[in-house]
Protein backbone atom coordinates (compact mmCIF):
# COMPACT_ATOMS: atom_id res chain seq x y z
CA UNK A 1 0.00 0.00 0.00
CA UNK A 2 2.65 2.48 1.06
CA UNK A 3 5.07 3.57 -1.64
CA UNK A 4 7.87 1.37 -0.31
CA UNK A 5 10.56 2.54 -2.69
CA UNK A 6 10.29 6.08 -1.36
CA UNK A 7 13.28 7.64 0.33
CA UNK A 8 12.27 9.62 3.40
CA UNK A 9 14.44 12.24 5.06
CA UNK A 10 13.99 12.38 8.85
CA UNK A 11 15.47 15.54 10.34
CA UNK A 12 16.34 14.86 13.96
CA UNK A 13 16.65 11.49 15.67
CA UNK A 14 15.19 12.81 18.91
CA UNK A 15 11.76 12.58 20.51
CA UNK A 16 9.96 12.92 17.16
CA UNK A 17 12.45 11.41 14.73
CA UNK A 18 12.68 8.27 16.87
CA UNK A 19 9.02 7.19 16.59
CA UNK A 20 8.82 8.48 13.00
CA UNK A 21 11.77 6.32 11.96
CA UNK A 22 10.54 3.28 13.91
CA UNK A 23 7.04 3.41 12.43
CA UNK A 24 8.22 4.07 8.86
CA UNK A 25 10.85 1.34 9.03
CA UNK A 26 8.34 -1.16 10.39
CA UNK A 27 5.81 -0.07 7.74
CA UNK A 28 8.29 -1.25 5.16
CA UNK A 29 9.90 1.96 3.98
CA UNK A 30 13.23 0.72 2.63
CA UNK A 31 15.32 3.88 2.60
CA UNK A 32 15.57 6.48 5.33
CA UNK A 33 18.03 9.31 5.69
CA UNK A 34 18.37 10.20 9.36
CA UNK A 35 20.09 13.48 10.17
CA UNK A 36 21.17 14.45 13.67
CA UNK A 37 24.44 15.96 14.85
CA UNK A 38 23.93 15.25 18.57
CA UNK A 39 25.00 12.30 20.72
CA UNK A 40 22.72 10.04 22.73
CA UNK A 41 22.46 11.06 26.39
CA UNK A 42 20.82 9.24 29.27
CA UNK A 43 18.30 12.07 29.73
CA UNK A 44 17.08 11.50 26.14
CA UNK A 45 16.00 7.90 26.47
CA UNK A 46 12.54 8.37 28.00
CA UNK A 47 11.30 9.93 24.77
CA UNK A 48 13.89 9.14 22.10
CA UNK A 49 12.79 5.54 21.96
CA UNK A 50 14.96 4.41 19.05
CA UNK A 51 18.06 4.68 21.27
CA UNK A 52 19.21 2.32 24.01
CA UNK A 53 21.70 2.50 26.85
CA UNK A 54 24.25 0.73 24.64
CA UNK A 55 24.14 3.76 22.32
CA UNK A 56 25.01 6.33 24.97
CA UNK A 57 27.60 8.76 23.66
CA UNK A 58 27.14 7.65 20.03
CA UNK A 59 25.89 10.00 17.35
CA UNK A 60 22.09 9.72 17.37
CA UNK A 61 21.92 9.01 13.63
CA UNK A 62 24.28 6.02 14.09
CA UNK A 63 22.45 4.77 17.16
CA UNK A 64 19.12 5.01 15.33
CA UNK A 65 20.54 3.12 12.33
CA UNK A 66 21.75 0.37 14.68
CA UNK A 67 18.29 -0.17 16.19
CA UNK A 68 16.44 0.10 12.87
CA UNK A 69 18.67 -2.35 11.02
CA UNK A 70 18.15 -4.88 13.83
CA UNK A 71 14.38 -4.49 13.40
CA UNK A 72 14.50 -4.50 9.59
CA UNK A 73 17.71 -6.10 8.31
CA UNK A 74 16.90 -5.20 4.69
CA UNK A 75 16.52 -1.49 5.33
CA UNK A 76 18.96 1.09 4.00
CA UNK A 77 19.66 3.88 6.47
CA UNK A 78 21.87 6.82 5.60
CA UNK A 79 23.11 8.27 8.90
CA UNK A 80 23.91 11.96 8.45
CA UNK A 81 25.86 13.12 11.51
CA UNK A 82 26.91 16.58 10.37
CA UNK A 83 24.82 19.57 11.32
CA UNK A 84 22.42 20.44 8.47
CA UNK A 85 23.31 23.86 7.07
CA UNK A 86 22.46 26.10 4.13
CA UNK A 87 25.59 24.69 2.45
CA UNK A 88 24.91 20.95 2.79
CA UNK A 89 21.12 20.62 2.92
CA UNK A 90 20.66 20.13 -0.83
CA UNK A 91 23.22 17.31 -0.81
CA UNK A 92 21.63 15.78 2.27
CA UNK A 93 18.16 15.85 0.68
CA UNK A 94 19.22 14.59 -2.75
CA UNK A 95 17.08 11.70 -3.97
CA UNK A 96 14.57 12.06 -1.14
CA UNK A 97 10.82 12.09 -1.80
CA UNK A 98 9.59 13.52 1.49
CA UNK A 99 10.94 15.41 4.51
CA UNK A 100 9.77 14.74 8.06
CA UNK A 101 10.98 17.51 10.35
CA UNK A 102 11.47 16.66 14.01
CA UNK A 103 14.35 19.07 14.62
CA UNK A 104 14.88 20.91 17.87
CA UNK A 105 15.39 24.53 16.78
CA UNK A 106 13.71 27.21 14.69
CA UNK A 107 16.72 27.82 12.42
CA UNK A 108 16.61 24.21 11.15
CA UNK A 109 12.85 24.39 10.71
CA UNK A 110 13.05 27.47 8.49
CA UNK A 111 16.07 26.07 6.64
CA UNK A 112 14.31 22.83 5.71
CA UNK A 113 11.15 24.76 4.80
CA UNK A 114 13.14 26.80 2.25
CA UNK A 115 14.90 23.70 0.91
CA UNK A 116 11.58 21.88 0.39
CA UNK A 117 10.44 24.77 -1.79
CA UNK A 118 13.53 24.74 -3.99
CA UNK A 119 13.65 20.93 -4.23
CA UNK A 120 9.90 20.42 -4.70
CA UNK A 121 9.42 18.21 -1.65
CA UNK A 122 6.46 17.83 0.73
CA UNK A 123 7.26 18.64 4.36
CA UNK A 124 5.71 17.13 7.47
CA UNK A 125 6.55 19.37 10.40
CA UNK A 126 6.17 18.32 14.03
CA UNK A 127 7.12 19.99 17.29
CA UNK A 128 6.69 19.04 20.94
CA UNK A 129 7.17 20.73 24.30
CA UNK A 130 6.03 19.67 27.73
CA UNK A 131 2.59 18.04 27.45
CA UNK A 132 1.77 19.37 23.99
CA UNK A 133 2.69 19.29 20.36
CA UNK A 134 1.87 20.53 16.86
CA UNK A 135 1.80 18.81 13.46
CA UNK A 136 1.38 20.26 9.97
CA UNK A 137 1.95 19.08 6.40
CA UNK A 138 3.22 21.66 3.91
CA UNK A 139 2.97 21.22 0.12
CA UNK A 140 4.54 24.51 -0.95
CA UNK A 141 7.28 22.59 -2.76
CA UNK A 142 4.68 20.73 -4.83
CA UNK A 143 1.79 23.17 -5.15
CA UNK A 144 2.27 26.92 -5.63
CA UNK A 145 -1.10 27.60 -3.98
CA UNK A 146 -0.14 25.81 -0.76
CA UNK A 147 1.15 27.62 2.34
CA UNK A 148 4.54 26.94 3.91
CA UNK A 149 5.96 26.86 7.45
CA UNK A 150 6.94 30.52 7.12
CA UNK A 151 3.32 31.46 6.26
CA UNK A 152 2.48 30.29 9.79
CA UNK A 153 5.55 31.11 11.87
CA UNK A 154 7.74 34.22 11.74
CA UNK A 155 11.51 33.87 11.73
CA UNK A 156 12.68 33.60 15.32
CA UNK A 157 16.35 33.59 16.16
CA UNK A 158 17.14 30.76 18.52
CA UNK A 159 19.20 33.06 20.72
CA UNK A 160 16.04 35.12 21.28
CA UNK A 161 14.22 31.89 22.09
CA UNK A 162 16.88 30.79 24.52
CA UNK A 163 16.43 33.90 26.59
CA UNK A 164 12.65 34.24 26.46
CA UNK A 165 10.87 31.03 25.48
CA UNK A 166 10.69 27.61 27.15
CA UNK A 167 12.62 24.86 25.32
CA UNK A 168 12.87 21.08 25.67
CA UNK A 169 15.95 21.58 27.83
CA UNK A 170 14.26 24.09 30.13
CA UNK A 171 10.69 22.74 30.17
CA UNK A 172 11.12 19.03 29.42
CA UNK A 173 9.05 16.82 27.11
CA UNK A 174 6.70 14.03 28.18
CA UNK A 175 7.75 10.84 26.35
CA UNK A 176 4.21 9.89 25.27
CA UNK A 177 3.63 13.42 23.91
CA UNK A 178 6.67 13.05 21.65
CA UNK A 179 5.47 9.56 20.75
CA UNK A 180 2.04 10.80 19.77
CA UNK A 181 3.29 13.69 17.67
CA UNK A 182 5.81 11.37 16.00
CA UNK A 183 3.03 8.86 15.32
CA UNK A 184 0.91 11.62 13.73
CA UNK A 185 3.88 12.58 11.55
CA UNK A 186 4.41 8.96 10.52
CA UNK A 187 0.71 8.67 9.61
CA UNK A 188 0.93 11.88 7.58
CA UNK A 189 4.00 10.45 5.82
CA UNK A 190 2.07 7.29 4.95
CA UNK A 191 -0.74 9.43 3.55
CA UNK A 192 1.61 11.52 1.45
CA UNK A 193 3.44 8.42 0.22
CA UNK A 194 0.16 6.84 -0.89
CA UNK A 195 -0.63 9.87 -3.01
CA UNK A 196 -3.30 11.30 -0.73
CA UNK A 197 -2.52 14.98 -0.16
CA UNK A 198 -3.22 16.47 3.28
CA UNK A 199 -5.10 19.74 3.72
CA UNK A 200 -2.94 22.67 4.83
CA UNK A 201 -3.82 22.45 8.50
CA UNK A 202 -2.07 22.69 11.82
CA UNK A 203 -3.12 20.16 14.42
CA UNK A 204 -2.68 21.43 17.98
CA UNK A 205 -2.45 18.63 20.52
CA UNK A 206 -2.86 19.33 24.25
CA UNK A 207 -2.30 16.03 26.03
CA UNK A 208 -2.53 17.62 29.47
CA UNK A 209 -6.27 18.24 29.02
CA UNK A 210 -6.86 15.96 26.01
CA UNK A 211 -7.89 18.94 23.90
CA UNK A 212 -7.23 18.94 20.18
CA UNK A 213 -7.74 21.68 17.61
CA UNK A 214 -7.27 21.56 13.87
CA UNK A 215 -6.83 24.93 12.19
CA UNK A 216 -6.63 25.91 8.53
CA UNK A 217 -3.43 27.65 7.42
CA UNK A 218 -4.11 30.17 4.65
CA UNK A 219 -1.21 31.01 2.34
CA UNK A 220 0.38 34.33 3.31
CA UNK A 221 0.42 36.41 0.09
CA UNK A 222 3.38 38.35 1.52
CA UNK A 223 5.34 35.27 2.62
CA UNK A 224 9.07 35.93 2.06
CA UNK A 225 9.61 32.21 1.30
CA UNK A 226 6.70 31.00 -0.85
CA UNK A 227 5.08 34.31 -1.85
CA UNK A 228 5.74 36.14 -5.12
CA UNK A 229 9.40 37.16 -5.26
CA UNK A 230 10.10 40.90 -5.78
CA UNK B 1 -33.16 41.00 31.66
CA UNK B 2 -31.95 37.95 29.77
CA UNK B 3 -28.46 36.71 30.50
CA UNK B 4 -26.77 36.51 27.12
CA UNK B 5 -24.52 33.54 27.57
CA UNK B 6 -23.73 33.45 23.89
CA UNK B 7 -22.06 36.82 23.81
CA UNK B 8 -18.76 35.57 25.10
CA UNK B 9 -15.67 34.87 23.09
CA UNK B 10 -14.32 31.38 23.69
CA UNK B 11 -10.57 31.51 24.25
CA UNK B 12 -8.37 28.43 23.88
CA UNK B 13 -4.76 28.45 25.06
CA UNK B 14 -2.04 26.01 24.10
CA UNK B 15 1.41 25.03 25.30
CA UNK B 16 3.17 27.42 27.68
CA UNK B 17 0.48 30.07 27.12
CA UNK B 18 -1.97 27.61 28.70
CA UNK B 19 0.46 26.86 31.51
CA UNK B 20 1.06 30.53 32.33
CA UNK B 21 -2.64 31.47 32.23
CA UNK B 22 -3.56 28.33 34.16
CA UNK B 23 -6.48 27.08 32.07
CA UNK B 24 -6.87 25.57 28.58
CA UNK B 25 -10.11 27.46 27.86
CA UNK B 26 -12.23 30.30 29.15
CA UNK B 27 -15.16 32.42 28.00
CA UNK B 28 -14.79 36.18 28.18
CA UNK B 29 -17.17 39.01 27.23
CA UNK B 30 -15.39 41.40 24.88
CA UNK B 31 -15.72 45.19 25.04
CA UNK B 32 -17.20 46.73 21.90
CA UNK B 33 -13.88 48.18 20.77
CA UNK B 34 -12.15 44.77 20.69
CA UNK B 35 -12.59 44.14 16.99
CA UNK B 36 -9.21 42.85 15.77
CA UNK B 37 -6.66 40.25 16.83
CA UNK B 38 -4.30 43.01 17.99
CA UNK B 39 -7.01 44.68 20.08
CA UNK B 40 -7.96 41.32 21.55
CA UNK B 41 -4.40 40.57 22.65
CA UNK B 42 -4.09 44.06 24.20
CA UNK B 43 -7.39 43.56 26.03
CA UNK B 44 -6.43 40.10 27.32
CA UNK B 45 -3.02 41.32 28.52
CA UNK B 46 -4.84 43.86 30.70
CA UNK B 47 -7.12 41.20 32.25
CA UNK B 48 -4.76 39.71 34.86
CA UNK B 49 -1.01 39.61 35.52
CA UNK B 50 -1.05 35.97 34.40
CA UNK B 51 -2.54 36.96 31.04
CA UNK B 52 -0.06 39.81 30.77
CA UNK B 53 2.90 37.50 31.26
CA UNK B 54 1.53 34.69 29.10
CA UNK B 55 0.68 36.96 26.18
CA UNK B 56 3.77 39.19 26.25
CA UNK B 57 5.76 37.35 23.61
CA UNK B 58 5.47 38.97 20.16
CA UNK B 59 5.57 35.70 18.20
CA UNK B 60 2.28 34.25 19.47
CA UNK B 61 -0.03 32.85 16.81
CA UNK B 62 -3.80 33.29 16.79
CA UNK B 63 -6.53 31.28 15.07
CA UNK B 64 -10.06 32.67 14.79
CA UNK B 65 -12.75 30.03 14.26
CA UNK B 66 -10.11 27.42 13.42
CA UNK B 67 -8.32 29.54 10.82
CA UNK B 68 -4.89 31.11 11.28
CA UNK B 69 -5.41 34.87 11.64
CA UNK B 70 -3.18 37.94 11.37
CA UNK B 71 -2.95 41.07 13.50
CA UNK B 72 -5.61 43.07 11.64
CA UNK B 73 -8.10 40.24 11.16
CA UNK B 74 -11.51 40.74 12.80
CA UNK B 75 -12.67 39.10 16.03
CA UNK B 76 -16.00 39.23 17.84
CA UNK B 77 -17.64 37.78 20.92
CA UNK B 78 -19.17 35.09 18.70
CA UNK B 79 -15.77 33.62 17.88
CA UNK B 80 -13.61 30.77 19.10
CA UNK B 81 -10.09 32.15 19.35
CA UNK B 82 -7.05 29.94 19.90
CA UNK B 83 -3.71 31.37 21.01
CA UNK B 84 -0.58 29.27 20.66
CA UNK B 85 3.17 29.82 20.50
CA UNK B 86 5.56 28.55 17.87
CA UNK B 87 7.24 25.47 19.35
CA UNK B 88 10.58 24.11 18.18
CA UNK B 89 11.12 21.06 20.36
CA UNK B 90 11.91 17.73 18.79
ZN1 LIG C 1 4.99 30.70 2.89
Amino acid sequence: MVHLTAKVFVLGAGGLGAPVALFLAQAGIRHLVIADSDQVELSNLHRQIVHTTSGLGQPKAISARHTLTRLQPGISITAWTERITEQNIHTALSGCDLVVDGSDNFASRHLVNRACLSLGLPLISGAVLGWEGQVATFYHGVNAQAPCYRCLHPEITDSCVATSLPTCASAGVAGPAAGMIGALQAMAAMRVLTGQPMDPTLFLVNLHDQLFLRITIPKDPACPVCGPQP
Amino acid sequence: MRLQLNDMARLLYFSWVREKIGTPAEEIPLPADVVTVTRLLDFLRACTPRHAEALAHPTLRVAVNQTHARADDPVSDQDEIAIFPPVSGG
